[in-house]
């Protein structure tokens, strides 16, 4: 697997971790951010992060793969 | 007349006019009609990947599970962000899987990868029995917010019936060309509604968004922490539940079959990267959903809620406005369903099944006949049999998403076997059905086509391997 696509899984799991596996640590209301609850805010963060996230996956992507971002088919 | 009425009918019907339009210089053959042509670039599949994804339910299933259900309901906030996540990875390589054999549909994915007539035939009889619900779900949800906004001036029926006529016209002409440009209008209609009413109520009735969370969880402690109002939807189930439904997503044939329509692999994942910030406008509509628990509790119907509220804050002409936001975002997926509900049923059954000869005009033919024979099922349950589909949309999405390992396993493991995928569909498929009719679901506080779908990835590995291992033993003796 070229170093690009590794880097861009790494990554892609990020939204994974954040949005699924750490949901039992952060079911609590308080404290409040932003006027949200904090789980409703800990969601809408790492939804908002995501793009982000894989903004540099594709980067990642383009940069380190050899034939230039275009991936194995 | 009144005000509501005319924008309601001006609307639809300008959009369908759009959707005529829009394939009025296209020579329509099957590649222009399912497809596109696989011409459109980030801006129009970003619009159509979006009209699709929002239906009837985010304006009145996302706010009514906030009202009635609390918390469980933002894991549609994050299966959202999941599904994009994993379509970075995945539709770009079936986008170039689809050019490089001319695929038009996700049963030709299927029968392509694996050569195999039979399991393109099942993939399309589960896609299609999927489908039809979701489509009438549709009409349905269409006919109720037109009759609420137009204070009863328009009934459910006959409005169904004018949204029916409409969205055939369009599709029949201009298939997927049709669908994208009127996307266009109901992405702008429906971000402005959903931006409108749920940045005002909270502000209205409480100054803001902060004070409204402020007051519910003085009132109700519980509402917005897993597991809100619900016995048994707890955080597992909320983890499962975003985990399948993130996974299974791109499984909807709709769905698939619209990634083909990009000019190219580069588009589609440009696409996956700003897909995400879509998200946040069912924030707001969960805001709304909020906010009504506190300004008008007691209601029976929580699918009520969005409706109920508005009626009650904003004057009757912008009744008017939601009521046209709503029918547009109630067309645009129904049309998308339809024009491959159809394809499926033309290509895929009737041509695989039953006249391996036919030509692609024919197809073509047959399909766009298809349009306004499954667009008149839909209809006839929606006016007769409301709920007698219910049962099959439970399962809808734990059916599709029963696809997974097959497409992603097809696409990037070389030791997948047809016998694997063809046991793991119809083992995930079974289990999924019999725990969800047999009310095992959430099954050990899992959703249940979540432990349907881990079987089915088991089954397909381990058939996939065996049989592997035994072709080669049967190499080596013979």
């Amino acid at each position: 697997m070229p170093k690009g696509t590794k880097i861009a899984l790494g990554l892609a799991l990020i939204p994974f971790l954040m949005l699924v596996l750490a949901l039992p640590f952060v079911n609590q209301v308080r404290p409040f951010v932003l006027g949200l609850p904090f789980l409703l805010f800990w969601i809408v963060l790492w939804i908002f992060l995501t793009p982000f996230i894989l903004m540099a996956a594709y980067w990642a992507e383009k940069k380190l793969n050899k034939n230039g971002g275009q991936d194995r088919s | 007349m009144n005000p509501a009425l005319l924008i309601i009918l001006a609307t639809i019907i300008f959009s369908a006019a759009v959707g005529i339009f829009a394939g009025r210089k296209v020579k329509m053959n099957l590649e222009n009609w399912t497809v596109g042509g696989r011409r459109f670039g980030v801006v129009l599949i970003w619009l159509l990947m979006a009209g699709e994804i929002y239906t009837t339910f985010t304006f009145l299933g996302a706010s009514g599970w906030a009202y009635s259900r609390g918390a469980p309901t933002f894991y549609i906030l994050i299966y959202g962000t999941l599904a994009y996540t994993v379509s970075f990875f995945i539709l770009p390589a079936v986008w170039k899987f689809g050019k490089r054999f001319g695929l038009h549909t996700q049963p030709d994915f299927f029968v392509r990868r694996y050569e195999s007539r039979i399991l393109g035939i099942m993939v399309a009889v589960i896609g299609v029995v999927s489908i039809i619900p979701y489509l009438q779900l549709q009409l349905t949800g269409l006919g109720f917010i037109v009759e609420v906004s137009s204070n009863g001036a328009i009934r459910s029926n006959v409005a169904i019936l004018l949204a029916f006529v409409l969205t055939c016209a369009f599709v029949f002409t201009s298939g997927i060309r049709g669908a994208a440009w009127v996307s266009i209008i109901k992405d702008v209609l429906m971000i402005a509604a959903v931006a409108i009413v749920g940045i005002g109520v909270p502000r209205i009735y409480f100054g803001g968004h902060g004070r409204m969370f402020r007051a519910l969880v003085e009132s109700h402690p519980g509402h917005l922490v897993f597991p809100g109002a619900t016995p048994n939807l707890d955080v597992v189930w909320v983890m499962t539940t975003a985990l399948l439904t993130g996974l299974g997503f791109y499984m909807w044939p709709h769905v698939f079959g619209s990634a083909f329509s990009a000019k190219s692999a580069e588009t589609i994942k440009k696409n996956a990267v700003i897909m995400p910030f879509y998200q946040i406008p069912i924030l707001l509509v969960l805001m709304v959903g909020f906010t009504a628990l506190l300004a008008i509790p007691g209601l029976k119907n929580g699918d009520m809620a969005f409706l109920e509220l508005v009626n009650k804050t904003y004057p009757s002409w912008f009744m008017g406005f939601i009521g046209a936001a709503g029918a547009v975002t109630a067309m645009v997926p129904a049309s998308v369903l339809v024009l491959f509900a159809s394809t499926l049923l033309a290509k895929n059954i009737y041509k695989a099944g039953f006249a391996p000869q036919a030509s692609e005009e024919t197809v073509l033919r047959l399909s766009r006949l298809m349009v306004i024979v499954i667009m008149s099922f839909a209809l006839l349950f929606a006016f007769y049999l409301p709920n007698a589909l219910v049962n099959l949309l439970l399962i809808g999405y734990d059916g599709v998403t029963q696809f997974f390992p097959g497409v992603v396993l097809g696409l990037f493991w070389k030791g997948i076997k047809r016998r694997g995928v063809i046991w793991g569909l119809m083992t995930g498929f079974v289990l999924a059905a019999v725990l969800v009719f047999t009310k095992h679901d959430p099954f050990l506080g899992m959703n249940a086509g979540f432990v349907a779908l881990v079987v089915n990835a088991a089954v397909t590995v381990a058939v996939s391997r065996f049989s592997g291992a035994r072709a080669e033993n049967q190499r080596q003796t013979a």
